[in-house]
Parts: structure tokens; sequence; C-alpha cells
């Protein structure tokens, strides 16, 4: 009983947070100054690390791919290509960048205003007569819905491109049959399905992120609790959302 | 001037502040004393709307607070300044920045205009240069009087301090307490000041409420400390040995000049 009641609460202040964000800003200059310190912030703070680990995916799933279909005779090597390019665009891309976002940007954005929260920020904000959700939250969201897909375009497009690299590298298959690979059966639903998750995730990640953060009562250690929480309540929706998508669109 | 009638707040099963009443006067500055946990910062929240009470009304001017709509209460913040006990500026922005944020949100000056109004502010709390110094980079002190500068930059009319001369030493306290009655008085804000410090209390206590367990337990002002009968009151600014013997020797001294 008692969890069910926190779990309304939480439910309810979320809800309370996300509406008073769509205030109309006192100050549209301000607002623009913040969304794009954010995008830099959360799009091109996380250019790298989405691209190095993406590369790295998928050539590691080019070469487990290859392993698995290793003398396998009724199956043609250009479906190596296939296999990557959909489980990237599908599941790698949209979930693996969300899962790294959530870590990175996730415990960034819950620490963040967590410090500003305890050492009174947030109220000094709020006693200028600044609508706080609108300034620091909405700008957070939409800064991170505008970037992360974005981010999940330039995963997917690495991850193909790790693939290939990895099958440069390898004296067993050919890039061409690689390419040919990725060519093969395209539809384009599959892309908007990336997007479709990408936007959800970034939703998710920024929002639960932000929640977290922004409502930290107590000290240092209630800010490392919410930046923790940020992250696995972050994990868990990213991949309960996938499933739900999922199941939902295909 | 602010008026706070019948102010009661719980915790839970705890009670923080019961019934709690006053009037603070415009162009003076109000002192809310009381130990630790007495409630001071809690009826500071509440007046400034971060907090609301379960009971009572907070009046700016007759204006009941908790009675406006979202949209002017916000418009009432605006003529409210507050320094913060960690003085809570920005640490990514300079000190210029911080002062200036309040400008750069709601008015409609130009740049220059802005500029000059920060650097008045500025050389107002003698921090005249420090514009581009960040947070990180300036004392205890001086944070206190940015926090300061970026408090009045809007000409407010009511002007809180949540524990000014909290981690100061003695010289630095005097000033920031020197400059705060010195500011009330040359804009007549009405200024509201949480403290524990007992030379704020003697020096610019015009107006004193001792709060204890959250109960209004005494009201008046500096002059009226010394002769004060109020035990509680009596143990909380005489609570060392030092302080007995200090306000005994002033008692003496005054009896004799009479």
């Amino acid at each position: 009983m008692k969890i069910e009641f926190k779990l309304f609460e939480h439910l309810g202040k979320f809800l309370i947070m996300i509406r008073r964000m769509f205030s109309r800003p006192a100050r549209w200059e301000m607002y623009w100054r913040e969304l794009f310190r954010q995008m830099n912030d959360i799009g091109v703070g996380s250019a790298f690390i989405v691209l190095l680990v993406s590369i790295f995916i998928g050539a590691v799933t080019a070469v487990q791919t290859a392993y698995q279909l290793y003398g396998t005779p009724f199956v043609p090597s250009s479906y190596i290509g296939l296999i990557v390019r959909n489980t990237i665009i599908f599941e790698l891309a949209p979930t693996f960048t969300a899962l790294i976002l959530a870590g990175k940007v996730g415990s960034n954005l819950a620490s963040e205003l967590g410090s500003m929260r305890v050492t009174e920020q947030i109220d000094a904000l709020e006693i200028m007569g600044v609508n706080t959700e609108s300034y620091l939250i909405a700008t957070r969201i939409i800064a991170a819905v505008i970037t992360i897909p974005v981010l999940v375009a330039i995963a997917a497009y690495s991850g193909i491109m790790g693939g290939y690299i990895a099958t440069s590298l390898s004296s067993n298959y050919s890039t061409e049959d690689y390419v040919r690979g990725i060519r093969m059966l395209f539809d384009p639903f599959d892309v908007q399905l990336m997007f479709i998750k990408s936007f959800t995730f970034s939703f998710i990640v920024s929002s639960i992120s932000c929640y977290m953060g922004y409502y930290v009562k107590g000290g240092s250690v209630e800010i490392g609790k919410a930046s923790t929480q940020a992250v696995v309540y972050s994990c868990i929706f990213v991949l309960l959302a996938d499933y739900v998508i999922a199941s939902l669109l295909l | 001037m602010i008026e706070i009638s019948n102010i009661t707040k719980s915790f839970g099963e705890q009670r923080v502040l019961t019934d709690v009443s006053t009037v603070f006067e415009a162009g003076k500055t109000n002192l809310v004393i009381g130990i630790s946990g007495s409630g001071k910062t809690v009826l500071m929240k509440i007046m400034t709307g971060l907090m609301t009470p379960d009971t009572g009304k907070v009046h700016f001017n007759g204006r009941d607070f908790f009675a406006l709509s979202r949209n002017d209460q916000k418009n009432l913040r605006r003529e409210i300044g507050m320094l913060f006990q960690g003085s809570a500026l920005f640490d990514s922005m300079t000190v210029e920045e911080n002062v200036m944020l309040p400008l750069n949100m709601f008015s409609n000056a130009t740049k220059k205009e802005k500029l000059d109004r920060v650097n008045f502010c500025l050389e107002r709390v003698n921090l005249a240069g420090a514009n581009k110094k960040f947070p990180g980079e300036i004392s205890g002190g001086m944070k206190k009087r940015v926090g300061i500068a970026r408090a009045i930059v809007l000409n407010p009319k009511y002007l809180f301090c949540d524990e000014p001369n909290s981690g100061l030493d003695p010289r630095t306290s005097i000033v920031i307490d020197d400059l705060i009655i010195e500011i009330t008085r040359e804009f007549n804000m009405t200024t509201i000041i949480n403290t524990h410090d007992m030379n704020s209390v003697m020096e610019i206590g015009e107006k004193i409420i001792f709060l204890y367990k959250g109960v209004k337990d005494w009201e008046g002002d500096k002059s009226q400390i010394l002769d004060v009968t109020d035990e509680n009151l009596n143990s909380f600014i005489f609570a060392s040995d030092f302080l007995k013997d200090a306000r005994d020797a002033l008692k003496e001294k005054i009896a004799r000049n009479k």
C-alpha cells in the first residue's frame, strides 16, 4: 500500500512538473540561450562516446554474425550486412545510445539540477519570479529530444560503417558482399521506427533525470542517490518502452 | 510593509511554526532570531512563497500572497530580493552575469543600461572591478556581497536575508550588516533578516522577533534586549559567560551614565 502510494505520488509530481513546463517564458532570448547551451552539452558533448561505442558495436556485430554464419551453405555471406544493418537500426543504435546517454547525460542532468536545488540556486530563480520548470527542465528535455535522435542517426551510420571496417579487415568475407547486404530488402519504415524509438527514449531519459534532480532534498549523498536512480530508472523505462514500441509497431 | 498573521506549519507529525503573527515595517531592519530548528528558515520560505503555510496569511502591502494567482505571485516576487545563506550564485556565470540575470529575465532595458545598473549595484556593495570573476574565485564575504547586489538589482521593495553572516569572520560580518542597513534606508525597503549573530542583534535590530520552538516568544527592539526577562531569550542571547559579563558591564555603564 505504501509503495503504491509512493508510486502515485511520484507520478503526480512528475505530471505536474511536465504541465508547468508549458508556460510562456518571461524572455524568449534567455530560454533560447539555455536551450542551445544544453544542446551543445547533450549533443556535441556526447557525440564522441556515441561514435566510438557504435563503431565497435557494429564491428563486433559483424564479426559475430559472420562467425555464426561461417560454413552455412544455404545463407549467402551478404546476409552479414543485412543482419548488421537491421540489428543496428532496429535495436542497437536507438537502445544502446539511449542506455549510454542514460549513464552520461542522465546522471549529469540529475546531479546538475540536484546541486542547484541543494545550493538554493533553484530557490533563487523562483524568488526572481522565473518559472524554473520551464527555464531549467523544458530547455533540457527539448534539447535532448532534438539532439539524441541526431546522435542515434550518427550511431546507426557509424555502426554500419564499423561493420564495414570489420569486414574489410577479415579475409573470409568481402566488403562487396557486406555492401550488397546493407542494400538488400531495405524498408524505410525501419528508419522511421528507429526515430520513433529515439524520440521516445530521449524524452524518457531526460525527463526522468530532470525529475530526479529537481526534487532532490538533502545534501551530497542525496544528489549521488538521485543521480544513480536517474540512470537506473531511465534504463528500466527505456527497455520497457523498447518492448512496448516493438510490440505495437512490428 | 509585510504583515504575517497566524502562520502555522507542520511537516507530518512535527509542528514547526505555531500561530506566528507580526508586522515588518518598511525602511527598517527586521530580525528574526532563534536557535537552530526554531522555524526561522521555514518562516522565511513561507514569506517568500517557497513554502505554503498550513494556515495563516502573508500580506505584502495589503496583497495576500497566497490568494494571488500563480502569475500574480510571480509578478509580486519580482519585488522581492533575497540573499541566501550560501549566496546561491550560479557557478557557471561570472559575477557580472549573476547580477545581470534578473535584468536579462525581466527588464526591457538596453544592454548598456543593464550593464550600468550592474556596475552601480556592484559599486554599491564595494565590488567594482570584480565583474569578470567567477564565484569559485572569490571569498565567502565577496559572494555574500554579490548576492546582495543581485538581490537589489531590480530595485526590490522587500529584501530577505537568510543568515547573512554565517561562515564569515566578525569584521566581514560587520561590513555585511552595515551594507544591509544602508541599503534598507537608502531604498526604503522592508528588510527581514534571519540571524544567529549577536553582534547583528545588538547593532542592527530595529525590530526583533524571537522564535522559540516555532512560537513567537518575544518581540521588541535592540534597546530592550538588555532588560529582557524572557528566560528563553536570555539563555539564547547571553548563552556564554563572556556575553553575560558583557551585558552586565554594559548595564553598569548605562546606569553610571544616567
